[in-house]
C-alpha cells in the first residue's frame, strides 16, 4: 500500500489521480500533427524505391508536373544544389535525405512531390518515373562481413568494408579463464528480431517557413523537440536557418516508443520544400511507409554463454553481438555508447566476471535501430541474460526460481558495482520474486505441470527477473551529438497561487500533464489540478533532451523537484517575514508553513505566493518562479520479477498465455494508476516480439510484411489480462527516490514468455527458440527433434 | 468530376461536392474539419478511424464519402450531450483507458455499438468485440475495464471500482 503525504485535494505523490489530459482526448479534441491546418498548406508525398539496392539511372518528373495542382518534384540533385542532400544521424553517421545516384534499401525516399491537395500529391507520386539499375543487395548481416561482400557505403572514401564499429567491456582474460575451468558452461545463439514501434499515429510534420521573417515553424511528431531543433540548425544553418529562427512544436503525439526520436528524411524534405516555395508543407506518412522505412528496433544476433558450478553458482557470462544497423547507424544512443546500455547484461545477478563485445554492420535494410520502449539496447541484453540463466538451470537440473535466488545481488550489496562498470543504485530482487511467486502460486503450478507432463500436455512456467538501467544521464558520460543529457523544468506560480510548469521532455501518452503536476504538488502543496503542464514548444519550454529511455521522471521529474525546492526555500523566507519569526521557527506541511509550537500562526502557500507579488521582503526578488537543469548523479535501476504460465495445444501448438504476473520496482511511484497503465502497455509490447512481431526480409531485401495486415500488432484478444504489483525500493540517487517505469515491462516480458514456452517443451530436449515463437516454430523444433509421431505435411 | 452529397454528421446536415474517390475519413477530417477521427493505417487494420454509420460501427477509411450519402454519421465529437459526457467517455477517463489518445475515439465508438448489441458483455466478448481496433499503449486491460464500467453505467447498475488493483 502506497502512503501519501498529501491530501487528495493536493494530490501529490502516490495518488491515483485521474489524468488531466484525458478530457480533450475523450472529446476528440487532441491536437495531433495531422490535425494542424494552416492556410495555404501544400501536401507532400514521397516516391520510394521498390529495390533494396540500385543505381538511379533517371528520374522523369514530366508527367507528374503536367497534373494540375502539382507544384514541384524534388530530387536528391535538387537538394544537392543547397548541400541539403545528406544529414547527420544521432550517432554521427550520415544519412541521405534524398539520393543523388544510389538507393540503399527498399522504400527509401527517392523524390518528393508537392501539390495543392493530398490526392493530387498521391497521383503525382504515381506519375514520377524512375529508372533503376538493380544491384544484388547485402541482406544477411553475417555475410556483410565476408571478404567478397560489396562495400555498401561508397560515399565514405575510406570505407573498405561494411563494419561500422567494435565495442567491448568487461574482464576478457579472467572470463576466458573461468570458461576454460568451469564445471558447467552453456551457450545459445539467439536473434532478437528486427521489429517496429508501430505507434498508432505515424510520423509527419507541417513545415511552415516565413520568407519575410526568415523563420521556420516546424510542427512535428518528435519526442525530443529541442535536440531536433539543434539538428535542423546544424543541417540548414548554412542556408540561413539558424537556431533562433527555428521553432519546433511537438503537438499531441499518438505514441512514440522511441520511433519519434530520429530525424527522418521526410522532415528535412518538407522543410526544404517550404523554404523554397514559401508556403506550409504537410507531410504525413502512410502506415506502410512508416513500417517499411522508419527506424526499426533491435535486430541483434547474440551468442550468450554462461559459466557456473554444478550446484548453480554463476561465475561468468560472455556475450558476443552482431548488430545489423541497415544502411546507416541511425540509432539514438548516447554518443559514447554505440551499443547503448547493453552492458547491463549481467542483470540482477552477482557476477564476479563478465565480458561483452559487439560489432555493427551495414546492410541494405532501412536504418536504425531505435531504443523501442527500452533504454538503449537493454531489451536485447535482458533477453540474453534471462534466457541463458534459464538454459543454465535446465543444464544443471535446478528450478529456475531457486537458481535466481541463489545468484541474486543481495539487498545489502547496494550500491552494487557490476563487472561491466555500473553502480546499481538500489534493489530488493528477492522481495520482488517472492511476491511474484506468491501472486501466481508458483509451487502449485509446478505440481500441476508435473501432472500434465505425465499426460503429455504442454504447460510451461517462465521467469524473468531483470534489472533495467534508465534515466540517461549524468553529463560526465552521457550526451547526444555533444549535448549533455540533462533535462529541465521551469515553474511559474501566478499571483493567485495557480501555476504553469514547462519541461524539456515531451509526453507521448505517459501522462506528464498529470504526473509532473503531482510532483510539484508534493513539493509545494499547490493542488495538482491547479498546475498546468506544458511541453513540446521550443520557444517556450526550457531546453531538454526529450522523452525516451524512461528518462522523464529520472531527469525532468527531478528537475521539477529541484525547481520546486528552490521555490519552497523562497516561500520559507517570505513566510518568516510575514509571520515575523525566524526561518528556523517554521515547519512545513504540504501547503503551508506554520510556527513551531503555535500551529494557528501559519501562512498557506497561496498566501505566500500572493505576497511574493504584493508584499515581498525588501531586497528579495519579486515573483515566484524557478528553473532547474538537472544533471543526474547516476542512472536509476528499476527491476522486475515476472512470471508467466503458458499452455500449448499439443495438436496445433497454439500458445495461450494463461497468466502473467508482473512485479515491478520503480522506487517511489508518482501515480499508481498511471504506473500500472504503463506496465500493462509495456507488457503487451513485450508479448508482441515474443510471439507475433518481426520485420521479415527476403534475400533480395524485399520486406515481406510491411503493412499492418501482416505485421501482427497484438489485439485485445492476443493480449492476456495482466496482473501487476510492485515492491518499492527508492533510488538514493534521485531526489524523490523514483526510478522510471515505462519501459521495464517491454524489457522484462519477452524472456518470461520465451522461458515459459521453452519450459513447456523441456521434456522434448528443446533448449532454445528464437522469438517470435510461433506455433510453426514449435512444430518445426519438435519435428527436427524427431518427437512428432504424426505425419504432418510441412507447408 | 465532383459529385454532390448530403449527409448528417452528429445531427448536423452537410451538403458538399466531393471527388467520388474521396475516402469518408478524409471527407470528415479535411472537408468537414472534424479531426477527432484518426488515421492509423492504410489497410483497414487499426480501427483508429471507426465511426458509426446509422448506428453501426464502420472503419471510415474503407468507405467512400459518396457511399455515405443520405446516412447519419456519429463521430467522437458527437457522443457527448449537453447533459455531459457519454458513459463510454466517462469509462475511459475514470479507468485510465487511454494513454496517447490516438486510438481512443475509434475504440469508444466501437464500444458504443458493442454495448448496444450486448449490454452486459463478458471480458472475452469485449476483447473479441474490439479486436478490430488496435491500441499500442494501454495493453487493453483498462480499455476492457472502461467498457465494463460504461456498460454498468448504461444499464443503471452499480458502478465498478475504478481504483487500480495490485497483486499484494
Amino acid at each position: 500500500m502506497i502512503q501519501c503525504k498529501t491530501s487528495k485535494e493536493i494530490s501529490g505523490m502516490g495518488h491515483s489521480m485521474k489524468r488531466k489530459e484525458d478530457d480533450r482526448f475523450i472529446h476528440g479534441k487532441g491536437n495531433y500533427v495531422d490535425d494542424v491546418k494552416l492556410p495555404g498548406t501544400l501536401y507532400m508525398d514521397i516516391v520510394r524505391s521498390p529495390y533494396a539496392y540500385a543505381k538511379i539511372k533517371n528520374i522523369d518528373s514530366s508527367e507528374a508536373l503536367k497534373i494540375p495542382g502539382v507544384l514541384a518534384v524534388i530530387t536528391g540533385k535538387d537538394l544537392e544544389q543547397y548541400n541539403l542532400h545528406w544529414m547527420p544521424t544521432l550517432m554521427s553517421d550520415t544519412q541521405m535525405v534524398l539520393p543523388v545516384d544510389t538507393v540503399m534499401y527498399q522504400a527509401q525516399e527517392v523524390a518528393a512531390v508537392i501539390a495543392t491537395e493530398k490526392y493530387i500529391a498521391r497521383d503525382a507520386r504515381e506519375a514520377v518515373r524512375v529508372e533503376y539499375e538493380v544491384m544484388k543487395p547485402v541482406v544477411d548481416p553475417f555475410k556483410a562481413l565476408d571478404a567478397d561482400a560489396p562495400v555498401l557505403r561508397t560515399d565514405k572514401p575510406d570505407k573498405k568494408d561494411n563494419h561500422i564499429w567494435h565495442w567491448e567491456v568487461g574482464q576478457k582474460e579472467e572470463t576466458e579463464k573461468i570458461f576454460q575451468e568451469a564445471e558447467v558452461t552453456v551457450k545459445e545463439q539467439m536473434h532478437i528480431p528486427r521489429i517496429h514501434v508501430a505507434s498508432i499515429e505515424t510520423c509527419g510534420c507541417v513545415a511552415s517557413y516565413d520568407k519575410i521573417d526568415n523563420h521556420l515553424t516546424m510542427y512535428m511528431t518528435t519526442q525530443a523537440p529541442h535536440a531536433i531543433r539543434t539538428v535542423f540548425a546544424l543541417v540548414a544553418g548554412h542556408v540561413g536557418l539558424t537556431e533562433e529562427k527555428i521553432r519546433v512544436i511537438s503537438p499531441d503525439i499518438g505514441g512514440g516508443f522511441g520511433g519519434k526520436v530520429p530525424v527522418y528524411p521526410g522532415y528535412v524534405i518538407a522543410i526544404a520544400a517550404s523554404f523554397l516555395i514559401g508556403k506550409p508543407v504537410k507531410w504525413i506518412e502512410d502506415r506502410s511507409e512508416n513500417l517499411q522505412a522508419d527506424s526499426f528496433a533491435r535486430d541483434y544476433h547474440i551468442t550468450a554463454e554462461l559459466a557456473g558450478t554444478k550446484d548453480g553458482k554463476i561465475l561468468a557470462t560472455r556475450m558476443k553481438v552482431l548488430a545489423d544497423h541497415g544502411y546507416t547507424d541511425a540509432s539514438a544512443n548516447p554518443s559514447k555508447f554505440p551499443t547503448g546500455m547493453f552492458s547491463i547484461g549481467t542483470g540482477s545477478y552477482d557476477y564476479p566476471n563478465a565480458f561483452m563485445e559487439a560489432d555493427a554492420v551495414y546492410t541494405n535494410k532501412p536504418p536504425g535501430g531505435v531504443a523501442y520502449r527500452c533504454s538503449f539496447r537493454v531489451t536485447e541484453a535482458v533477453h540474453a541474460i534471462e534466457r541463458i540463466t534459464d538454459r543454465f538451470a535446465l543444464e544443471i537440473g535446478k528450478d529456475p526460481a531457486a537458481l535466481r535466488f541463489q545468484n541474486f545481488i543481495k539487498k545489502d550489496q547496494f550500491p552494487y558495482h557490476s563487472p561491466t562498470g555500473w553502480e546499481y543504485d538500489s534493489g530488493d530482487y528477492e522481495a520482488g520474486l517472492k511476491l511474484a511467486m506468491k501472486g501466481i502460486d508458483y509451487d502449485n503450478l509446478r505440481i500441476e505441470q508435473a501432472e500434465k507432463r505425465k499426460k503429455g500436455e504442454l504447460m510451461g512456467i517462465g521467469l524473468s527477473t531483470f534489472t533495467e538501467i534508465v534515466g540517461a544521464g549524468p553529463s560526465k558520460d552521457f550526451d547526444i551529438l555533444g549535448i549533455k543529457m540533462f533535462d529541465s523544468a521551469e515553474i511559474r506560480v501566478h499571483p493567485t497561487g495557480k501555476a504553469i510548469a514547462r519541461f524539456g521532455t515531451k509526453s507521448q501518452g505517459q501522462g506528464h500533464e498529470t504526473t509532473y503536476a503531482q510532483i510539484i504538488a508534493e513539493e509545494l502543496g499547490i493542488p495538482a489540478k491547479d498546475i498546468q503542464i506544458e511541453e513540446g514548444d521550443t520557444d517556450t519550454a526550457p531546453y531538454g533532451l526529450g522523452t525516451y529511455a524512461s528518462r522523464s521522471t529520472p531527469t525532468a521529474g527531478a528537475a521539477a523537484v529541484m525547481a520546486a525546492r528552490k521555490l519552497r526555500d523562497k516561500a520559507k523566507k517570505i513566510a518568516a517575514y510575514l509571520l515575523e519569526v525566524s526561518e528556523d521557527d517554521l515547519e512545513w506541511e504540504p501547503g503551508k508553513f506554520s510556527v513551531k509550537g503555535a500551529p494557528e500562526k501559519s501562512k498557506t502557500i497561496q498566501e505566500i505566493v500572493f505576497a511574493s507579488y504584493t508584499n515581498h521582503p525588501q531586497g528579495m526578488e519579486a515573483g515566484f518562479e524557478a528553473t532547474h537543469y538537472y544533471d543526474p548523479p547516476n542512472l536509476t535501476f528499476p527491476s522486475g520479477a515476472y512470471i508467466c504460465v503458458v499452455d500449448i495445444d499439443s495438436d496445433t501448438f497454439e500458445i495461450k498465455v494463461r497468466r502473467f504476473v508482473a512485479i515491478d520496482d520503480a522506487g517511489h511511484i508518482i501515480n499508481p494508476m498511471i504506473a500500472q497503465g504503463q506496465v500493462h502497455g509495456g507488457l503487451t509490447q513485450g508479448i508482441a516480439p515474443a510471439m507475433y512481431e518481426e520485420l521479415i526480409y527476403d534475400d533480395d531485401g524485399n520486406i515481406l510484411n510491411g503493412t499492418l495486415m501482416d505485421y501482427l500488432v497484438p489485439t485485445a484478444v492476443e493480449s492476456p489480462s495482466w496482473e501487476t504489483g510492485h515492491t518499492v525500493t527508492p533510488s538514493p540517487h534521485h531526489p524523490i527516490g523514483a526510478k522510471g517505469i515505462g519501459e521495464s515491462p517491454t524489457v522484462g516480458a519477452p524472456p518470461a514468455i520465451a522461458n515459459a514456452i521453452v519450459d513447456a517443451l523441456k521434456p522434448y530436449g528443446i533448449t532454445h527458440l528464437d522469438i517470435p515463437i510461433t506455433p510453426y516454430k514449435i512444430f518445426k523444433a519438435l519435428k527436427d527433434k524427431g518427437v512428432l509421431d504424426k505425419n504432418i505435411v510441412e507447408s | 468530376m465532383k459529385k454532390e452529397i448530403t449527409l448528417k454528421i452528429n445531427g448536423e446536415e452537410f451538403t458538399k461536392e466531393v471527388e467520388p474517390r474521396t475516402l469518408l475519413v478524409h471527407f470528415i477530417r479535411e472537408d468537414i474539419g472534424m479531426t477527432g477521427t484518426h488515421i492509423g493505417c492504410d489497410t483497414s487494420s487499426c480501427g483508429a478511424c471507426t465511426i458509426l454509420i446509422d448506428g453501426k460501427s464502420a472503419k471510415s477509411c474503407t468507405i467512400l464519402a459518396v457511399q455515405a450519402a443520405g446516412k447519419e454519421i456519429t463521430t467522437v465529437e458527437g457522443i457527448a450531450t449537453t447533459e455531459g459526457v457519454h458513459p463510454i467517455q466517462e469509462g475511459f477517463k475514470e479507468n485510465h483507458g487511454l494513454h496517447c489518445g490516438f486510438c481512443t475515439p475509434g475504440m469508444m465508438l466501437r464500444a458504443i455499438e458493442l454495448l448496444e448489441k450486448n449490454p452486459d458483455p463478458t471480458e472475452e466478448e469485449i476483447r473479441w468485440g474490439i479486436s478490430g481496433n488496435l491500441c499500442r499503449c494501454t495493453g487493453y486491460n483498462n480499455i476492457v475495464k472502461s467498457i465494463i464500467y460504461a456498460g454498468a453505467k448504461l444499464r443503471g447498475d452499480e458502478l465498478p471500482s475504478t481504483e487500480p488493483v495490485f497483486v499484494e
